[in-house]
């Protein structure tokens, strides 16, 4: 169900955001996803560093990457950058 | 009558606008010359370099970054001044939307030249009627005392809660912007107190708390980002509310400006001029309506019963101001120094017909296109127009709803 939308006496003026864009999920945007192959992996992080939406994670307990599916537009730019070829873009 | 001591100097539209700059107590202006604004920039640029002015003033590349520039400045809180016309308004005109649409109470002075082909640098109003849709309210000056007076009151216009909208102010090429006039100004002290200082409202932030509507490290926002069809209709929505609030805070800040200088244009958003009982009547903007004022009290004075109604505001469009004062004659000529091609008529044409349309008796209304590329707009051709009034009037009938005056045939 969509949740009721704002109306314009209610959004505030200039097009500013009154939510975080955490609120936007742009996963579903995607039609390539990354999956990660951890044996070729050597944790570099350059995924980290050019992922353009912050949508690798670092878990530090784990000392380990990981995607955030709910955000990552599958854009393949961490495929792309990556030395190791440890991430393959498939699809969804 | 206004009790404050005014100083009376000789300045040209140009300087007149820099001067009223100088005193409003202006952050930023970026702006990039163009014939014929230069003299605004060079003249403020004077008054940096002097040090009379606490403003940072940036020298861009191009006309598209001196209001990317302008609008980002706004944005921060800063009282922002640019200038441009012609060609620089046209490389702007992407700008101009952003602007708008972020509420950026920017204010710019337009001096109104022809586009180009063949390049061309006197006046018509084509710059600034094809921006005429872009979200800015639009005031027309007649004399380069209405182009000081205006800058000072665009700033509270703009700056204005209820409005929040940028403002351009139109000079008409040369016949003001470069002509020597007696202008009256206010001492420093008087239009300080009058523009005040820029209010920031409040509004709804990304953690669902007030904050101020300015880029601000302490409070961060973020404006005008990626709006598709589930909000960005309600944005343009409340643009429109913004411009239907306009015409009321154009004429409080007109009235009270009037209160303090002893001058004032209308009711801000009109000037009918001789129009009370008028049969005849002329409509146009800018600086032709001086000449047509002459033109009309001379014919006054043979007893012809002529007038005229200058628009002032352009945009918001003072529909119902507009029927009220055209209502009541017989027959009126809508000159228009622009042209939209294949429109059968002029911007303005067509818009005094559409406020025509709902009033009780409908006049005669014909068009006039005049005046392109500076063609000159003697008082012999005006009168020209009065007398085809007159035969309307009598015969009931137009013959030609649109022509043009003072092109070779």
């Amino acid at each position: 169900m969509t949740p009721k939308q704002k109306t314009w006496k209610e959004v505030p003026i200039g097009g500013v955001c009154w939510r975080p864009s955490t609120d936007y999920p742009t996963g579903d945007w995607r039609t390539l996803k990354p999956i990660r192959n951890p044996e070729k992996c050597n944790r570099c992080l350059l995924c980290f560093i050019f992922c353009p939406d912050a949508a690798i994670t670092w878990d530090s307990e784990a000392e380990d990457i990981g995607f955030a599916y709910d955000y990552c537009k599958g854009c393949g730019i961490c495929a792309h950058e990556c030395p190791k070829d440890a991430i393959e873009m498939i699809s969804e | 009558m206004a009790k404050i001591k005014q100083e009376i100097r000789a300045l040209s539209g140009d300087e007149a606008v820099a001067y009223a700059v100088k005193q409003a107590d202006v952050d930023v202006v970026a702006a990039y010359p163009i014939t014929p604004q230069t003299i605004i920039v060079e003249r403020f640029s004077e008054y940096v370099h002097n040090g009379e002015v606490d403003t940072e003033f940036v020298c861009v590349e191009s006309e598209h970054s001196a209001l990317s520039m302008s609008l980002t400045a706004s944005a921060t809180g800063a009282r922002v001044f640019t200038a441009s016309g012609s060609a620089g308004l046209a490389l702007m005109h992407e700008i101009l939307y952003v602007t708008s649409g972020c509420r950026a109470p920017v204010v710019m002075a337009i001096t109104n030249r022809a586009l180009s082909a063949p390049i061309n640098i006197h006046c018509d109003h084509s710059d600034s009627m094809v921006e005429r849709d872009a979200g800015w309210i639009q005031i027309y000056v007649e004399n380069s005392q209405e182009a000081y007076d205006s800058i000072l009151q665009a700033f509270r216009i703009a700056e204005h809660q209820d409005t929040l909208l940028p403002v351009m102010v139109m000079l008409d090429a040369f016949v003001l912007s470069h002509t020597l006039e007696s202008v009256n100004v206010l001492p420093d002290n008087a239009v300080q107190r009058f523009v005040g200082m820029r209010n920031i409202p409040l509004i709804q932030g990304h953690q669902g708390k007030p904050v101020p509507f300015k880029l601000d490290p302490d409070n961060p926002i973020t404006m005008g980002p990626l709006d598709l069809y589930d909000y960005y209709f309600e944005h343009k929505r409340q643009q429109e509310e913004a411009m239907e609030m306009a015409p009321r805070v154009i004429s409080e800040v007109h009235d009270e400006y009037a209160r303090l200088s002893g001058r004032n244009y209308g009711d801000g958003l009109i000037e009918p001029y001789r129009l009370d009982d008028a049969d005849l009547a002329a409509v146009c903007l800018g600086s032709t309506a001086g000449t047509t004022k002459t033109v009309v009290d001379h014919l006054r004075k043979r007893g012809v019963k002529a007038g005229l109604l200058r628009l002032r505001t352009y945009r918001p469009y003072p529909t119902q101001e507009i029927r009220a004062a055209l209502q009541n004659v017989k027959a009126v000529a809508v000159m228009d120094r622009s042209h939209s091609f294949g429109a059968h008529g002029g911007p303005v044409f067509h818009e005094i017909r559409h406020a025509l349309y709902d009033a009780t008796i409908q006049p005669h209304i014909v068009n006039y296109i005049y005046g392109l590329g500076g063609r000159d707009m003697p008082p012999t051709l005006i009168q020209e127009i009065y007398t085809s009034l007159q035969r309307i009037a009598k015969t009931d009938q137009v013959e030609k709803p649109v022509q043009f005056i003072g092109v070779r045939e």
